[in-house]
């Protein structure tokens, strides 16, 4: 089952431009959360915050603190690699690894961890894609074709089955549909709706009518802002906030 | 989609520009310009002869390129006519060079030149890939142009103060510290065992791989640079440490490019005179002991080409150097071909 | 459904952090084992070289073999000699390749150069220098300082060729398209306007392709082949530093070994000297003009 995820006093900054300002917010668990707001608003940097993947920028830094579960994110015994390998995360493009095969693609996170047992990682691997909706199309050309040789659609799958099979407890996803035509993005949104049966999902989309779709709550930042933060009705019907409501309706952004 | 419309309907273009000297201001036509009149009847001059002739001057440096290329190769077979005819193959495979007697075998050349490129190339590929590694993903950012910039200077050291190097400060220490040492550890195989003269193969490789590393370390580093940080990070949210983020986002998608650029180091290692040829020994045997002294093509051709006497000695020599020619050749032209596949065609690939 | 329990370790094994921890270490040693050469040679060049050189080292020629004393003066001024013959076959040829290569060259032919150049530049220097003792020597009867510089041309040429082209190709079309929309001929456009914009660069090509030449020993062995006296004159074999000092290394006399050391200085600060030359030339051209 998924875990909440818990939010206080997030501050983050790229060298000396601070994108983020004193974040609260929590994602409760087995729930989809949304976060919207125009180019720059800091949803990127928020959610790869979450995973410590902030940090990986040089001049970077961020400080808060966050809670996934038990584990506290930016404590002071915290290990960044354990950190990214219980939050699992969907990038913009999609980046499955171009010299191994889907196999080994999904597999990667598996071996990295240390598992070696062949059959343990046949079953993992189709565990995985199974879930993120790819296995009946990849099922033959597991270990022949390259994971880069697959449409855009699937591989956004292939990188989301990637990112489950080391069993994350959480799946941030930044954008994962922007770079995908409709159909394929349809796929994804179904694809998340099921996942959240099993895993706390948190997305950055700035298309506001795919957080209408698939979250059931939202956050709107502006700014490194958290401007308004509540369930995704509520949010596109009835904001309390006035920029909020500029934004939805469009008058910016 | 219609027909655009015949030439005859359109509207006719004007004839001719109105002149200045016939607008009718009501005053008295003035003079035009001096400098404005002959403009107008000057008739811009064809530049059609200047420019193919600088074309053709152009075209003809070019075509020098592959001109000189053809010239160096057909020199290099007509001199070496005599000695093909009188040993054919077996050139290659004979152990015997013997001037004096007319015996010329080439293969203690082949044998040392062989050995002490791959010797170098093991010795130098990890150390440039290590610096490679270390200055693209792990250096601080401030250090990462000085520690470049001194990495290249080390291929602009000519060849042969290497060789003055190696003689006079690299040798000795093999001789003093190093031979002795290996000797003692690791002499049971063979390899290690006989006279530590420092002169010698050890040496001889020791040097190349230094040579040898600037241009590896700076291909790879090329290649380190292009593969897309996105890569990176799809490792690191696996769960990666530095370490196999590394080794699975960055190497592991570079691995044509770093091979294409340790072929070119090959190319650079086999081609070597001066250093080699200053620290081998320049003994044609062949010998199992990385101690003992040895000779490459290229130092034979440095050493004994303006003492040859006899046309079949100076045609044997050539013959060598045909040969150097022709492995160098296909092993660039391979090194090219991978570098170029992940680069992008751009990228030079000279030294 | 899920497992009850995540199948992977809960933490990151010590012999994962094992592992990162040794490939940071390796990859900092082997920095570290890179660049100790570099400073050893430097440093070696200066202890050993620069006790040597005086004035009489800079004005002299070489004293008969055994004798102690005397100088390399033939051997700079040579060096001099033969790298002049060198840049006039190699800058003209080179540069025009270049022009060639950027602005009529993209096709087949071109692509065929472009492979030449690399060809040639990947040639043994040695192997260049059998070649010109063949086109040359051979045919003169006579050793010369114009063969070597034969040599040494011929091998410039591919590292200015490139260079060009590559610099030629970075001045935008528009800059072209300028000129030739102001009446400008083409061959006047290359020259004046294109050329001139990518001077900076080519200056820079041709000034490393020099410095490469300039340590060059293995193709005067042949064709230069080198003179204990002074020899101004083209057709006759010259001495040069670089194959001074081979000589002088490999010979059995102490105060030769010195003189090598200090010989091979110079080269040293010749080469660096032509390379930060240039540097600073098109730096402050570029701050002045562009």
């Amino acid at each position: 089952m998924g875990v909440g995820i818990e939010v206080r006093g997030l501050n983050a900054w790229y060298g000396k431009n601070q994108s983020l300002h004193s974040i609260d917010m929590t994602m409760p668990a087995n729930h989809v959360t949304a976060v919207i707001g125009p180019s720059g608003c800091g949803k990127s940097t928020f959610v790869r915050c979450l995973n410590r993947m902030h940090e990986t920028i040089p001049e970077a830094r961020a400080e808060g603190s966050v809670k996934v579960g038990d584990m506290d994110v930016y404590g002071s015994g915290s290990d960044p690699v354990e950190v990214r390998r219980r939050i699992g995360m969907v990038f913009q493009k999609p980046n499955p690894f171009p010299t191994m095969s889907i196999f080994d693609n999904v597999a990667a996170g598996l071996k990295l961890n240390g598992f070696r047992n062949r059959k343990q990682l046949q079953e993992l691997v189709e565990r995985s894609l199974r879930l993120a909706a790819l296995w009946d199309e990849v099922k033959d050309h597991l270990h022949k074709k390259s994971g880069a040789s697959l449409s855009g659609g699937q591989q956004q799958r292939l990188c989301i089955a990637r990112a489950l099979a080391v069993e994350p407890e959480v799946l941030l996803m930044d954008e994962p549909a922007s770079a995908l035509d409709p159909i394929s993005t349809s796929k994804i949104e179904e694809l998340i709706f099921q996942l959240k049966q099993h895993y706390t999902v948190v997305i950055v989309t700035h298309n506001m009518q795919q957080a209408a779709r698939v979250a059931e709550l939202t956050g709107f930042f502006l700014m490194g802002s958290l401007i308004e933060y509540d369930k995704t009705e509520k949010i596109f019907t009835t904001p309390a906030d006035k920029r909020t409501e500029d934004y939805i309706t469009g008058r910016f952004g | 989609m219609n027909a655009p419309e015949p030439l005859e309907r359109l509207p006719k273009p004007v004839a001719s520009l109105p002149s200045l000297a016939k607008v009718d201001t009501g005053r008295p036509a003035r003079r035009p310009i001096a400098a404005l009149e002959k403009i107008r009847r000057t008739r811009p001059r064809s530049s059609r002869i200047p420019d193919e002739t600088f074309r053709s001057i152009i075209f003809l440096s070019a075509f020098s390129v592959f001109a000189i290329v053809v010239l160096v190769m057909w020199e290099l077979v007509d001199k070496s006519r005599l000695s093909l005819h009188q040993f054919g193959i077996h050139f290659f495979f004979g152990s015997d060079w013997d001037p004096v007697s007319g015996e010329f075998g080439a293969l203690p050349f082949i044998y040392g030149t062989l050995v002490s490129s791959f010797l170098a190339l093991l010795l130098a590929v990890p150390m440039s890939v290590g610096v490679a590694v270390f200055i693209t993903e792990m250096c601080p950012q401030g250090l990462r142009a000085i520690i470049s910039f001194l990495v290249e200077l080390l291929a602009a050291i000519p060849s042969v103060i290497y060789g003055l190097w190696g003689i006079f400060v690299l040798a000795p220490l093999l001789r003093d510290y190093v031979e002795p040492f290996l000797a003692k550890t690791l002499g049971w195989t063979g390899f290690f065992d006989g006279p530590a003269y420092g002169i010698g193969m050890l040496a001889a490789a020791m040097i190349m791989a230094i040579m040898v590393v600037p241009i590896i370390a700076s291909i790879t580093r090329e290649v380190l640079m292009a593969v897309p940080q996105n890569q990176r990070e799809a490792v690191l949210a696996l769960g990666a440490t530095r370490w196999e983020m590394i080794r699975m986002g960055v190497l592991r998608n570079a691995r044509v490019g770093i091979v294409g650029g340790v072929i070119l180091g090959l190319g650079r290692a086999l081609g070597e005179t001066m250093a080699v040829t200053m620290v081998i020994g320049n003994t044609p045997q062949i010998a199992k002991s990385l101690f003992a002294p040895g000779y490459t093509m290229a130092s034979v051709l440095a050493n004994e080409f303006t003492e040859a006497t006899g046309d079949l000695y100076l045609s044997s020599l050539v013959e060598i150097g045909l040969a150097l020619f022709l492995v160098t050749l296909i092993v660039n032209a391979l090194a090219r071909v991978l570098v170029w596949s992940i680069t992008g065609g751009t990228a030079r690939v000279s030294a | 459904m899920r497992n009850s329990s995540p199948p992977v370790t809960p933490k990151v094994s010590l012999w994962r952090r094992f592992a990162n921890h040794g490939a940071t270490a390796f990859a900092t040693l082997a920095a570290v084992l890179v660049l100790l050469p570099l400073l050893a040679i430097f440093a070696y060049l200066l202890m050993k070289g620069a006790g040597s050189i005086n004035w009489a080292f800079l004005t002299q020629t070489p004293k008969p073999p055994g004798e102690v004393g005397g100088g390399m003066a033939n051997a700079i001024v040579g060096t001099g000699l033969i790298l002049c013959v060198a840049s006039v076959i190699g800058v003209p040829l080179g540069i025009g390749s270049g022009i060639y290569l950027a602005e009529y060259g993209r096709n087949r032919f071109g692509d065929l150069i472009r492979f030449t150049a690399d060809v040639l530049n990947g040639v043994p220097s040695i192997v260049i220098g059998i070649a010109a003792y063949a086109l040359i020597v051979v045919r003169q009867k006579h050793f010369s300082a114009f063969s070597g510089g034969v040599a040494l041309g011929i091998m410039m040429v591919p590292t200015v060729a490139r260079t060009t082209e590559e610099m030629l190709l970075m001045v935008p079309n528009v800059i072209r398209e300028a000129a030739y929309g102001l009446g400008i001929p083409r061959w006047r456009t290359t020259l004046s306007i294109t050329l001139r914009t990518a001077s900076a660069g080519v200056i820079t090509g041709c000034m490393l392709a020099f410095a490469r030449v300039a340590g060059e020993t293995a193709p005067l062995l042949f064709t230069a082949f080198g003179n204990q006296f002074w020899n101004l004159r083209l057709n006759q074999p010259t001495a040069a530093l670089s194959l001074q000092v081979f000589t002088y290394a490999i010979s059995p006399y102490e105060d030769w070994h010195k003189q090598a050391w200090a010989g091979a200085l110079i080269l040293i600060l010749l080469i660096v000297g032509a390379v930060a030359a240039v540097r600073i030339v098109t730096t402050r051209g570029r701050l002045k003009g562009a």
